[in-house]
Protein backbone atom coordinates (compact mmCIF):
# COMPACT_ATOMS: atom_id res chain seq x y z
CA UNK A 1 0.00 0.00 0.00
CA UNK A 2 1.09 3.40 -0.71
CA UNK A 3 1.26 6.05 1.94
CA UNK A 4 -0.69 9.74 2.01
CA UNK A 5 0.56 11.83 -0.94
CA UNK A 6 1.55 15.45 -0.42
CA UNK A 7 1.81 18.14 -3.19
CA UNK A 8 3.20 21.98 -3.21
CA UNK A 9 3.67 24.86 -5.44
CA UNK A 10 6.72 26.19 -5.42
CA UNK A 11 5.77 29.80 -5.71
CA UNK A 12 9.57 30.46 -7.14
CA UNK A 13 8.78 28.23 -10.17
CA UNK A 14 5.31 28.92 -10.89
CA UNK A 15 4.74 30.99 -13.81
CA UNK A 16 0.82 30.45 -13.60
CA UNK A 17 0.11 28.53 -16.76
CA UNK A 18 -2.56 27.03 -14.46
CA UNK A 19 -2.63 23.30 -16.37
CA UNK A 20 -2.31 22.54 -12.58
CA UNK A 21 -5.74 23.91 -11.69
CA UNK A 22 -7.20 22.71 -14.86
CA UNK A 23 -6.71 19.42 -14.36
CA UNK A 24 -7.10 19.02 -11.05
CA UNK A 25 -9.39 21.49 -9.44
CA UNK A 26 -9.80 20.10 -6.16
CA UNK A 27 -5.92 20.13 -5.36
CA UNK A 28 -4.94 23.50 -6.70
CA UNK A 29 -6.41 27.37 -6.76
CA UNK A 30 -5.02 30.65 -8.37
CA UNK A 31 -4.51 33.68 -6.51
CA UNK A 32 -5.69 36.66 -8.18
CA UNK A 33 -2.24 37.03 -10.13
CA UNK A 34 -2.47 33.73 -11.70
CA UNK A 35 -0.05 32.13 -10.12
CA UNK A 36 -0.88 28.64 -8.36
CA UNK A 37 -0.72 26.96 -4.69
CA UNK A 38 -2.40 24.21 -2.95
CA UNK A 39 -5.72 23.32 -1.61
CA UNK A 40 -5.25 23.44 2.08
CA UNK A 41 -1.53 21.83 3.25
CA UNK A 42 -1.32 20.12 0.05
CA UNK A 43 -2.51 16.36 1.16
CA UNK A 44 -4.29 14.89 -1.97
CA UNK A 45 -7.64 13.10 -0.28
CA UNK A 46 -7.55 9.46 -0.95
CA UNK A 47 -8.93 9.06 -4.62
CA UNK A 48 -7.48 12.15 -6.52
CA UNK A 49 -3.94 10.82 -6.63
CA UNK A 50 -4.04 10.45 -10.50
CA UNK A 51 -5.27 13.78 -10.77
CA UNK A 52 -2.09 14.60 -8.74
CA UNK A 53 0.36 13.03 -10.30
CA UNK A 54 -1.36 14.14 -14.12
CA UNK A 55 -0.58 18.02 -12.86
CA UNK A 56 2.85 17.50 -11.78
CA UNK A 57 3.21 15.58 -15.20
CA UNK A 58 1.68 18.58 -17.19
CA UNK A 59 4.03 21.56 -15.57
CA UNK A 60 5.54 23.14 -18.13
CA UNK A 61 8.07 25.09 -15.23
CA UNK A 62 8.31 21.69 -13.17
CA UNK A 63 7.06 23.30 -9.97
CA UNK A 64 4.91 20.75 -8.49
CA UNK A 65 6.57 18.44 -6.02
CA UNK A 66 4.90 15.20 -4.61
CA UNK A 67 6.18 13.62 -1.49
CA UNK A 68 4.79 9.82 -0.27
CA UNK A 69 4.29 9.97 3.66
CA UNK B 1 12.48 45.03 -51.51
CA UNK B 2 13.80 41.63 -53.01
CA UNK B 3 13.17 38.37 -51.26
CA UNK B 4 15.92 36.73 -49.54
CA UNK B 5 17.84 33.47 -51.35
CA UNK B 6 16.01 30.31 -51.08
CA UNK B 7 18.38 28.06 -48.52
CA UNK B 8 19.99 24.73 -49.42
CA UNK B 9 21.72 24.38 -46.44
CA UNK B 10 18.85 24.23 -43.25
CA UNK B 11 22.07 23.57 -40.87
CA UNK B 12 24.36 26.85 -41.65
CA UNK B 13 22.06 28.88 -43.51
CA UNK B 14 18.31 28.49 -42.07
CA UNK B 15 15.97 31.06 -43.15
CA UNK B 16 12.54 31.23 -40.89
CA UNK B 17 10.89 32.77 -43.96
CA UNK B 18 11.52 30.85 -46.95
CA UNK B 19 8.49 29.47 -48.22
CA UNK B 20 10.03 25.40 -47.87
CA UNK B 21 9.47 26.38 -43.53
CA UNK B 22 6.28 28.25 -43.86
CA UNK B 23 4.84 25.24 -45.60
CA UNK B 24 6.41 22.41 -43.59
CA UNK B 25 9.32 23.62 -41.08
CA UNK B 26 8.41 20.11 -38.91
CA UNK B 27 11.16 18.12 -41.02
CA UNK B 28 13.48 20.73 -41.03
CA UNK B 29 13.77 20.99 -36.78
CA UNK B 30 13.93 17.17 -36.92
CA UNK B 31 17.06 17.54 -38.67
CA UNK B 32 18.83 20.25 -36.95
CA UNK B 33 17.53 18.70 -33.67
CA UNK B 34 19.86 15.63 -34.60
CA UNK B 35 22.88 17.53 -36.04
CA UNK B 36 23.10 20.76 -34.84
CA UNK B 37 20.49 21.40 -31.75
CA UNK B 38 21.47 25.58 -31.79
CA UNK B 39 22.10 25.95 -34.98
CA UNK B 40 23.13 29.80 -36.85
CA UNK B 41 22.27 31.08 -39.99
CA UNK B 42 24.28 34.64 -40.82
CA UNK B 43 21.06 36.17 -41.89
CA UNK B 44 19.04 38.72 -40.03
CA UNK B 45 22.09 39.98 -38.81
CA UNK B 46 23.43 36.70 -37.39
CA UNK B 47 20.51 34.12 -35.71
CA UNK B 48 20.57 31.14 -33.54
CA UNK B 49 18.19 28.52 -33.58
CA UNK B 50 17.62 25.99 -30.35
CA UNK B 51 15.47 23.05 -31.66
CA UNK B 52 15.38 21.15 -28.28
CA UNK B 53 12.88 21.62 -25.34
CA UNK B 54 15.98 21.74 -23.12
CA UNK B 55 17.73 24.78 -24.93
CA UNK B 56 14.45 26.57 -25.45
CA UNK B 57 13.45 26.26 -21.39
CA UNK B 58 17.30 27.55 -21.00
CA UNK B 59 17.37 30.07 -22.67
CA UNK B 60 14.18 31.36 -21.40
CA UNK B 61 14.87 30.88 -18.09
CA UNK B 62 18.28 32.88 -18.48
CA UNK B 63 17.53 36.56 -18.35
CA UNK B 64 21.05 37.68 -17.70
CA UNK B 65 22.46 36.40 -21.26
CA UNK B 66 19.08 36.68 -23.11
CA UNK B 67 17.53 40.32 -23.17
CA UNK B 68 13.26 40.68 -24.27
CA UNK B 69 14.40 43.92 -25.28
CA UNK B 70 13.79 42.96 -28.98
CA UNK B 71 11.45 39.71 -29.76
CA UNK B 72 10.46 39.79 -32.90
CA UNK B 73 13.55 38.72 -35.59
CA UNK B 74 14.42 41.04 -38.52
CA UNK B 75 16.70 42.44 -40.85
CA UNK B 76 16.65 45.52 -39.23
CA UNK B 77 17.46 46.16 -35.74
CA UNK B 78 15.79 49.42 -34.73
CA UNK B 79 17.77 51.31 -32.02
CA UNK B 80 16.13 51.73 -29.65
CA UNK B 81 13.67 49.14 -30.44
CA UNK B 82 10.04 50.35 -29.15
CA UNK B 83 9.16 48.67 -25.94
CA UNK B 84 5.98 46.54 -25.54
CA UNK B 85 6.02 45.81 -21.64
CA UNK B 86 5.70 43.36 -20.47
CA UNK B 87 6.61 41.19 -23.23
CA UNK B 88 10.02 43.69 -24.05
CA UNK B 89 11.48 44.14 -20.28
CA UNK B 90 13.79 42.84 -18.59
CA UNK B 91 13.84 41.94 -14.60
CA UNK B 92 13.37 43.30 -12.44
CA UNK B 93 11.50 46.20 -14.01
CA UNK B 94 9.46 43.24 -16.03
CA UNK B 95 7.60 41.86 -12.70
CA UNK B 96 5.24 44.86 -12.09
CA UNK B 97 4.34 45.43 -15.92
CA UNK B 98 3.01 41.76 -15.95
CA UNK B 99 1.35 42.33 -12.78
CA UNK B 100 -0.34 45.18 -13.81
CA UNK B 101 -2.07 42.87 -16.96
CA UNK B 102 -2.53 40.08 -15.37
CA UNK B 103 -6.04 40.87 -13.53
CA UNK B 104 -8.03 41.33 -16.44
CA UNK B 105 -6.53 37.94 -18.07
CA UNK B 106 -7.36 35.38 -14.96
CA UNK B 107 -10.22 33.35 -15.80
CA UNK B 108 -12.62 34.52 -13.96
CA UNK B 109 -12.20 37.76 -16.15
CA UNK B 110 -11.74 36.44 -19.39
CA UNK B 111 -15.04 34.00 -18.99
CA UNK B 112 -17.16 37.23 -18.67
CA UNK B 113 -16.57 37.33 -22.67
CA UNK B 114 -17.30 33.45 -23.19
CA UNK B 115 -21.28 34.17 -24.21
CA UNK B 116 -20.24 36.97 -26.58
CA UNK B 117 -17.85 34.73 -28.47
CA UNK B 118 -19.97 31.92 -28.12
CA UNK B 119 -22.67 34.09 -30.11
CA UNK B 120 -20.40 35.50 -32.54
CA UNK B 121 -19.17 31.63 -33.52
CA UNK B 122 -22.83 30.99 -34.37
CA UNK B 123 -23.47 34.19 -36.55
CA UNK B 124 -20.55 33.33 -38.28
CA UNK B 125 -21.27 30.23 -38.78
CA UNK B 126 -24.69 30.67 -40.02
CA UNK B 127 -22.81 33.21 -42.80
CA UNK B 128 -21.65 29.73 -44.63
CA UNK B 129 -23.29 27.00 -43.62
CA UNK B 130 -25.73 26.59 -46.07
CA UNK B 131 -22.94 26.92 -48.92
CA UNK B 132 -20.81 23.93 -50.45
CA UNK B 133 -17.65 25.03 -48.32
CA UNK B 134 -16.07 28.02 -46.88
CA UNK B 135 -12.26 29.74 -46.17
CA UNK B 136 -12.77 28.86 -42.63
CA UNK B 137 -9.25 31.03 -41.87
CA UNK B 138 -10.89 34.31 -43.34
CA UNK B 139 -14.90 33.88 -42.67
CA UNK B 140 -14.30 32.61 -38.97
CA UNK B 141 -10.89 31.69 -37.53
CA UNK B 142 -9.88 35.42 -38.00
CA UNK B 143 -12.93 36.98 -36.22
CA UNK B 144 -12.74 35.33 -32.93
CA UNK B 145 -9.39 36.59 -31.32
CA UNK B 146 -10.12 39.87 -33.12
CA UNK B 147 -13.57 40.42 -31.69
CA UNK B 148 -12.39 39.57 -28.41
CA UNK B 149 -9.73 41.99 -28.14
CA UNK B 150 -11.75 44.92 -29.78
CA UNK B 151 -14.06 44.48 -26.57
CA UNK B 152 -11.24 43.77 -24.06
CA UNK B 153 -10.27 47.54 -25.26
CA UNK B 154 -13.27 49.11 -25.74
CA UNK B 155 -12.69 49.66 -29.26
CA UNK B 156 -15.86 49.54 -32.42
CA UNK B 157 -15.40 46.17 -33.53
CA UNK B 158 -15.16 47.21 -37.11
CA UNK B 159 -11.44 48.81 -35.73
CA UNK B 160 -10.35 44.91 -35.98
CA UNK B 161 -9.42 45.12 -39.52
CA UNK B 162 -6.88 47.93 -38.59
CA UNK B 163 -5.52 46.04 -36.43
CA UNK B 164 -5.34 43.15 -38.80
CA UNK B 165 -3.24 45.09 -41.34
CA UNK B 166 -0.67 46.39 -38.58
CA UNK B 167 -0.46 43.32 -37.27
CA UNK B 168 0.59 41.87 -40.97
CA UNK B 169 2.93 44.88 -41.52
CA UNK B 170 5.17 43.94 -38.25
CA UNK B 171 4.78 40.40 -37.86
CA UNK B 172 5.60 39.75 -42.04
CA UNK B 173 5.58 42.31 -44.44
CA UNK B 174 8.05 44.66 -42.14
CA UNK B 175 10.46 41.59 -41.31
CA UNK B 176 12.88 42.75 -44.45
CA UNK B 177 12.06 46.58 -44.28
CA UNK B 178 11.54 49.01 -41.46
CA UNK B 179 9.92 51.90 -43.10
CA UNK B 180 7.33 49.34 -43.04
CA UNK B 181 7.28 48.85 -39.29
CA UNK B 182 7.45 51.99 -38.30
CA UNK B 183 4.63 53.29 -40.60
CA UNK B 184 2.38 50.83 -39.12
CA UNK B 185 3.54 51.77 -35.16
CA UNK B 186 3.08 55.47 -36.20
CA UNK B 187 -0.45 54.58 -37.05
CA UNK B 188 -1.17 52.32 -34.07
CA UNK B 189 0.34 55.58 -32.23
CA UNK B 190 -2.46 57.71 -33.45
CA UNK B 191 -4.96 55.46 -33.05
CA UNK B 192 -4.11 54.90 -29.27
CA UNK B 193 -3.57 58.34 -28.77
CA UNK B 194 -7.50 59.09 -29.74
CA UNK B 195 -8.18 56.43 -27.40
CA UNK B 196 -6.72 57.53 -24.52
CA UNK B 197 -7.60 61.21 -25.25
CA UNK B 198 -11.31 59.84 -25.66
CA UNK B 199 -11.07 57.89 -22.14
CA UNK B 200 -9.66 61.22 -20.33
CA UNK B 201 -12.46 63.18 -21.32
CA UNK B 202 -15.34 60.13 -20.55
CA UNK B 203 -14.00 57.21 -18.57
CA UNK B 204 -14.71 54.13 -18.98
CA UNK B 205 -14.03 50.46 -18.08
CA UNK B 206 -11.87 48.68 -20.28
CA UNK B 207 -9.04 47.67 -20.88
CA UNK B 208 -7.16 51.01 -22.15
CA UNK B 209 -8.74 52.64 -19.04
CA UNK B 210 -6.97 49.85 -17.00
CA UNK B 211 -3.68 51.21 -18.56
CA UNK B 212 -4.43 55.07 -17.77
CA UNK B 213 -5.36 54.08 -14.65
CA UNK B 214 -2.08 51.87 -13.42
CA UNK B 215 0.65 53.06 -11.65
CA UNK B 216 3.91 52.08 -12.08
CA UNK B 217 6.45 50.93 -9.26
CA UNK B 218 6.39 54.43 -8.20
CA UNK B 219 3.35 55.12 -7.72
CA UNK B 220 3.20 57.38 -10.55
CA UNK B 221 1.27 57.03 -13.61
CA UNK B 222 2.19 54.65 -16.56
CA UNK B 223 4.67 57.09 -19.36
CA UNK B 224 2.50 57.41 -22.75
CA UNK B 225 5.00 55.28 -24.02
CA UNK B 226 4.75 52.66 -21.82
CA UNK B 227 0.66 52.23 -22.13
CA UNK B 228 1.18 52.79 -26.28
CA UNK B 229 3.91 49.67 -25.64
CA UNK B 230 1.73 47.46 -23.91
CA UNK B 231 -1.85 48.12 -26.12
CA UNK B 232 0.41 47.13 -29.48
CA UNK B 233 1.53 44.34 -27.42
CA UNK B 234 -2.12 42.90 -26.89
CA UNK B 235 -3.07 43.90 -30.76
CA UNK B 236 0.32 41.70 -31.66
CA UNK B 237 0.40 38.32 -29.13
CA UNK B 238 -3.50 38.32 -29.39
CA UNK B 239 -5.26 38.38 -32.86
CA UNK B 240 -2.88 36.60 -34.99
CA UNK B 241 -1.69 34.03 -32.44
CA UNK B 242 -5.22 32.77 -32.00
CA UNK B 243 -6.52 33.08 -35.08
CA UNK B 244 -3.45 30.49 -35.86
CA UNK B 245 -4.21 27.99 -32.88
CA UNK B 246 -7.77 27.53 -33.71
CA UNK B 247 -7.03 27.51 -38.26
CA UNK B 248 -4.60 24.70 -37.01
CA UNK B 249 -6.80 22.66 -35.32
CA UNK B 250 -9.43 23.19 -37.63
CA UNK B 251 -7.03 22.47 -40.34
CA UNK B 252 -6.02 18.78 -38.48
CA UNK B 253 -9.80 18.20 -37.75
CA UNK B 254 -10.83 18.35 -41.81
CA UNK B 255 -8.09 15.78 -42.65
CA UNK B 256 -8.50 13.41 -39.60
CA UNK B 257 -12.35 11.91 -39.83
CA UNK B 258 -11.10 9.78 -37.00
CA UNK B 259 -10.19 12.57 -34.57
CA UNK B 260 -13.22 14.72 -35.21
CA UNK B 261 -15.73 12.00 -34.87
CA UNK B 262 -14.15 11.30 -31.25
CA UNK B 263 -14.36 14.51 -30.55
CA UNK B 264 -18.08 14.75 -31.95
CA UNK B 265 -18.49 12.00 -29.64
CA UNK B 266 -16.69 13.01 -26.64
CA UNK B 267 -16.82 16.71 -26.22
CA UNK B 268 -15.47 16.48 -23.01
CA UNK B 269 -12.14 15.79 -24.39
CA UNK B 270 -11.65 18.97 -26.17
CA UNK B 271 -9.29 20.36 -23.50
CA UNK B 272 -6.83 17.94 -23.52
CA UNK B 273 -7.42 17.94 -27.27
CA UNK B 274 -6.60 21.29 -27.53
CA UNK B 275 -3.73 21.30 -25.80
CA UNK B 276 -2.09 18.58 -28.02
CA UNK B 277 -3.61 20.88 -30.83
CA UNK B 278 -1.25 23.83 -29.30
CA UNK B 279 1.82 21.60 -28.96
CA UNK B 280 1.63 19.97 -32.41
CA UNK B 281 1.02 23.29 -33.71
CA UNK B 282 2.05 25.79 -31.60
CA UNK B 283 1.31 28.90 -33.11
CA UNK B 284 3.88 31.26 -31.53
CA UNK B 285 7.52 31.70 -32.21
CA UNK B 286 9.56 34.43 -29.79
CA UNK B 287 13.04 36.05 -30.11
CA UNK B 288 16.07 37.19 -27.90
CA UNK B 289 19.15 39.29 -27.84
CA UNK B 290 22.71 38.03 -27.05
CA UNK B 291 23.61 40.27 -24.03
CA UNK B 292 26.88 38.32 -22.43
CA UNK B 293 28.80 35.32 -24.46
CA UNK B 294 27.35 32.52 -23.50
CA UNK B 295 27.12 29.12 -24.43
CA UNK B 296 23.87 26.96 -25.31
CA UNK B 297 23.95 22.46 -25.44
CA UNK B 298 27.84 23.02 -27.02
CA UNK B 299 26.70 26.80 -29.11
CA UNK B 300 28.37 29.49 -28.05
CA UNK B 301 26.85 32.40 -28.53
CA UNK B 302 27.79 35.93 -28.91
CA UNK B 303 26.59 39.53 -27.58
CA UNK B 304 24.42 41.12 -30.43
CA UNK B 305 23.37 38.78 -32.54
CA UNK B 306 19.77 37.32 -32.06
CA UNK B 307 17.81 33.82 -30.89
CA UNK B 308 14.76 32.65 -32.87
CA UNK B 309 12.81 30.51 -29.75
CA UNK B 310 10.81 28.27 -31.38
CA UNK B 311 8.51 26.92 -29.35
CA UNK B 312 6.97 25.12 -31.51
CA UNK B 313 10.36 23.19 -32.04
CA UNK B 314 10.79 22.54 -28.34
CA UNK B 315 6.76 20.91 -28.29
CA UNK B 316 8.09 18.28 -31.16
CA UNK B 317 11.40 17.23 -29.40
CA UNK B 318 11.28 13.53 -28.97
CA UNK B 319 13.16 13.34 -25.91
CA UNK B 320 10.28 15.14 -23.87
CA UNK B 321 6.79 13.91 -25.70
CA UNK B 322 6.71 10.22 -27.42
CA UNK B 323 5.67 10.27 -30.54
CA UNK B 324 6.10 13.92 -30.69
CA UNK B 325 5.30 13.83 -34.43
CA UNK B 326 1.76 12.43 -33.82
CA UNK B 327 -1.01 14.11 -32.74
CA UNK B 328 -2.50 12.24 -29.73
CA UNK B 329 -5.56 14.13 -28.73
CA UNK B 330 -6.11 12.28 -25.22
CA UNK B 331 -2.31 12.90 -24.90
CA UNK B 332 -2.21 12.56 -20.70
CA UNK B 333 1.22 14.37 -20.17
CA UNK B 334 1.76 17.47 -22.13
CA UNK B 335 4.02 19.93 -21.14
CA UNK B 336 3.87 21.84 -23.71
CA UNK B 337 5.56 24.97 -23.86
CA UNK B 338 3.20 26.94 -26.62
CA UNK B 339 2.75 29.99 -24.35
CA UNK B 340 6.56 30.15 -23.55
CA UNK B 341 8.31 29.04 -20.36
CA UNK B 342 9.69 31.44 -17.39
CA UNK B 343 8.52 35.12 -17.25
CA UNK B 344 7.77 35.34 -20.12
CA UNK B 345 4.86 32.97 -20.65
CA UNK B 346 1.96 34.33 -21.87
CA UNK B 347 -0.48 36.88 -19.96
CA UNK B 348 -2.91 35.97 -22.22
CA UNK B 349 -3.43 32.05 -21.80
CA UNK B 350 -6.35 31.66 -20.04
CA UNK B 351 -8.09 34.03 -22.78
CA UNK B 352 -6.63 32.08 -26.05
CA UNK B 353 -7.74 28.61 -24.49
CA UNK B 354 -11.43 29.59 -23.78
CA UNK B 355 -11.30 31.23 -27.53
CA UNK B 356 -10.10 28.19 -29.51
CA UNK B 357 -12.32 25.85 -27.14
CA UNK B 358 -15.42 28.02 -27.95
CA UNK B 359 -14.52 28.22 -31.71
CA UNK B 360 -13.97 24.22 -32.13
CA UNK B 361 -16.87 23.54 -29.59
CA UNK B 362 -19.56 25.80 -31.49
CA UNK B 363 -17.76 24.08 -34.69
CA UNK B 364 -18.13 20.83 -34.11
CA UNK B 365 -21.71 21.61 -33.12
CA UNK B 366 -23.02 22.82 -36.11
CA UNK B 367 -20.57 21.33 -38.37
CA UNK B 368 -19.57 17.73 -37.44
CA UNK B 369 -18.87 17.09 -40.97
CA UNK B 370 -15.86 18.96 -43.53
CA UNK B 371 -12.59 18.45 -44.84
CA UNK B 372 -9.76 20.17 -46.91
CA UNK B 373 -11.14 21.55 -50.51
CA UNK B 374 -8.90 19.75 -53.09
CA UNK B 375 -9.73 22.34 -55.57
CA UNK B 376 -8.16 24.98 -53.87
CA UNK B 377 -4.96 25.83 -51.33
CA UNK B 378 -4.07 25.97 -47.90
CA UNK B 379 -1.96 29.46 -47.20
CA UNK B 380 0.36 29.93 -44.02
CA UNK B 381 1.72 32.72 -42.63
CA UNK B 382 5.15 33.01 -42.14
CA UNK B 383 7.60 34.48 -39.51
CA UNK B 384 6.90 34.70 -35.38
CA UNK B 385 3.30 33.39 -36.45
CA UNK B 386 2.56 30.27 -37.94
CA UNK B 387 -0.95 29.56 -38.78
CA UNK B 388 -3.59 29.19 -41.47
CA UNK B 389 -4.47 32.41 -43.65
CA UNK B 390 -6.33 30.53 -46.36
CA UNK B 391 -8.46 27.47 -45.33
CA UNK B 392 -10.87 26.24 -47.78
CA UNK B 393 -12.78 23.79 -46.41
CA UNK B 394 -15.98 21.66 -47.81
CA UNK B 395 -18.83 21.48 -45.70
CA UNK B 396 -21.05 17.90 -44.90
CA UNK B 397 -20.36 14.83 -45.94
CA UNK B 398 -17.97 13.80 -48.81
Amino acid sequence: MSGTLRIRVDPDKCQGHAQCKSLAPELFELDELGNAHEIGDGTVPAGLEDKARLAQANCPEIAIPINEE
Amino acid sequence: MSSPAPVTDWVHDFDHTDPTWTENPYPIWDELRVKCPVAHTNRFLGLYLPTTYEAVKEICSDTEHFSSRRVIVRNVRLEPPPPAPPASSDPPEHKHAKQILLPPFMPDAVKKLEPHLRALCNELIDGFINEKGCDAAARYTKYIPTRAVTNMLGVPEKDGDLFIKWIHELLEGGLHDDARVMQAIREMVAYFTDQIEARKKHPTDDLIATLINARGEDGQPLTDAHVQGTLRLLLIAGIDTTWSAIGSSLWHLAKTPADRARLVAEPQLLPTAIEEFLRAFSPATSGREVMKETTVSGCPMKPGNMVLLSFPAANRDPAVFPDADKVIIDRKENRHVAFGVGIHRCVGVHLARMEILVAIEEWLKRIPDFRLDPSSEIRWSGGNVRGPRQLPLLLGKG
